[in-house]
């Protein structure tokens, strides 16, 4: 059974946002973790880097692929997770913590809307 | 891409689904990538044991009074080097000199052998040899017969020992014995494809499941664990063991891989290639089969990734991954022959970016002791 918070945005492709103000941070799922397996290395965006919903924004790499992983939202990349860098395996031990890839500074805050919620994106993947 | 209902099951595929594999699709067949995870499995077969489901393989059998020349006139090694019970590592070549597949012979009898070919070559392999054999040797494709294992770790000998009794006829490195199991006739050969030493275990599909998971209790208080193809490929590159399709094709000869010692080019035979091999032997190789390393942490190296000496392309990844016992990511490339001694500096080039390599001596990892 896959972990869901409740008070996070899910979007399609499996990545998850928990927006603060005009803030928000993003990481994958509990699922996409767990279809990945073995995270070895994760490649972030720029600081300052400037992203539209639904384009490539990271790439997480498991032992065997590479997996695109996708801006939920657009705006401002304003921080990201050096400690991804060392620890990659964080990924998989704790996915909507410590493993959080990066904040955006949202510029269209409607863009949320067309995320699922905790029971939508838990429909999605068949939980 | 390849229609699911297609692919061909081993005897296993149910012993798999109830060990909770995640099942893909390699060369034709279902086949286990993980069980509990490609890491995990990988640091099993190091430090203790894992046992793979290889029954995708293929299995010959060639026998008769001129079965040995015809098979010293078809592959590279020296097969007359072979004493009964002996096995070597091979390659079937074309008449460019370039790798049709590589393969595992051992001679059971002076007139009996048994040939292991990879899962992607059966048919190109029996099609090939079809062509080439004389009315007097005899030749089986037993694929279909037969399933195996491949039981490999620092602990995989110790298991065995324990599993099949003191009755065993333990193999030596490179050595195959015949023993009967439950009344059952299975083949053990002192062979592997990780790097560690273990045992390639082959039988008739009717005792597969039984099989395996005997053994797979017996293994359990030494720690052995079900590993799948994902572990096995990291741990093959770790010894910097060739995969055919990746490291060896039908565009390399195997002195270009750098299998020159699995190559007799002084033994009587001819065989398909061995004039190619002899010219380029004489000229010089343009381009060498390398192995490197990233210098720090980065991104794991990928086949079809470019290598760069400055602005200038030298190369191509045929092999890359993560190396889970080493901790940095390592591959397999043919670059240009100037750029090919250990200690030269590369740049590989990951989703635009250059990322600094190094080319190494092979292999990356060798068990001590």
């Amino acid at each position: 059974m896959s972990n869901l918070p409740e008070q996070l945005r899910y979007a399609a492709s499996h990545e998850w946002i928990k927006v603060e103000g005009a803030v928000g941070t993003v990481g994958i799922t509990d699922h996409a973790q767990h279809e990945l397996s073995d995270v070895v290395y994760v490649d972030l965006p720029k600081v300052g880097a400037q992203i539209t919903a639904g384009t490539t924004v990271a790439v997480i790499e498991s032992v065997k692929a590479a997996s695109d992983i996708y801006a939920p939202v657009s705006g401002e990349v304003v921080e990201v997770n050096g400690d991804l860098v060392k620890k990659p395996e964080l990924v998989n031990q704790d996915p909507y913590g410590a493993a959080w890839l990066f904040r955006i500074k949202l510029s269209k805050p409607t863009e949320l809307d067309s995320l699922k919620d905790a029971a939508g994106y838990k429909a999605q993947i068949g939980g | 891409m390849t229609d699911p209902t297609t692919l061909q099951k081993t005897a296993l595929f149910t012993a798999h689904q109830k060990l909770d594999a995640r099942l893909v699709e390699f060369g034709g067949w279902h086949m286990p990538v993980q069980y509990g995870g490609i890491v995990e499995e990988h640091k099993a077969v190091r430090e203790a044991a894992g046992v793979f489901d290889i029954s995708h393989m293929g299995e010959f059998f060639v026998s008769g009074p001129n079965a040995a020349a015809f098979l010293n006139g078809l592959l590279t090694n020296d097969v007359a080097k072979l004493a009964d019970g002996q096995g070597q590592y091979t390659l079937m070549l074309n008449e460019q000199g370039s790798v049709i597949d590589d393969l595992i012979i051992y001679r059971q009898a002076r007139d009996q052998y048994f040939l292991v070919v990879n899962a992607s070559k059966i048919e190109e392999d029996r099609a090939w040899m079809g062509k080439k054999i004389p009315a007097a040797v005899h030749f089986s494709d037993k694929s279909h017969d037969y399933s195996a294992l491949a039981l490999q770790g620092p602990k995989a000998l110790e298991i065995a020992r324990a599993f099949f009794g003191p009755g065993w006829p333990e193999p030596k490195r490179n050595e195959i014995t015949t023993y009967s199991w439950n009344c059952q006739e299975i083949l053990t050969a002192r062979t592997g494809y990780t790097g560690e030493d273990g045992i390639e275990i082959f039988f008739k599909h009717e005792i597969a499941e039984n099989f395996f998971f005997a053994l797979l209790e017996a293994g359990k208080p030494f720690g052995l664990k079900p590993c799948g193809l994902g572990a096995r490929d990291t741990l093959r590159l770790e010894a910097c063991l060739p995969l055919n399709g990746n490291d060896l094709s039908d565009k390399r000869t195997p002195l270009e891989a750098g299998l020159g010692i699995f190559i007799s080019l002084t033994k009587e035979a001819n065989f398909p290639g061995k004039d190619v091999l002899l010219r380029q032997k004489s000229e010089g190789l343009k381009e060498k089969l390398i192995a490197f390393r990233l210098k720090d942490k980065g991104p794991p190296p990928r086949p079809h990734y470019l290598l760069f000496q400055g602005a200038t392309q030298v190369g191509e990844v045929t092999s890359g991954a993560p190396s889970p016992t080493l901790g940095y990511g390592i591959g397999l490339a043919y670059v240009r022959a100037d750029c090919a001694t250990p200690g030269t500096g590369l740049d590989l080039e990951v989703r635009g970016a250059r990322v600094p390599v190094e080319v190494v001596k092979k292999p990356f990892y060798k068990r001590v002791g």
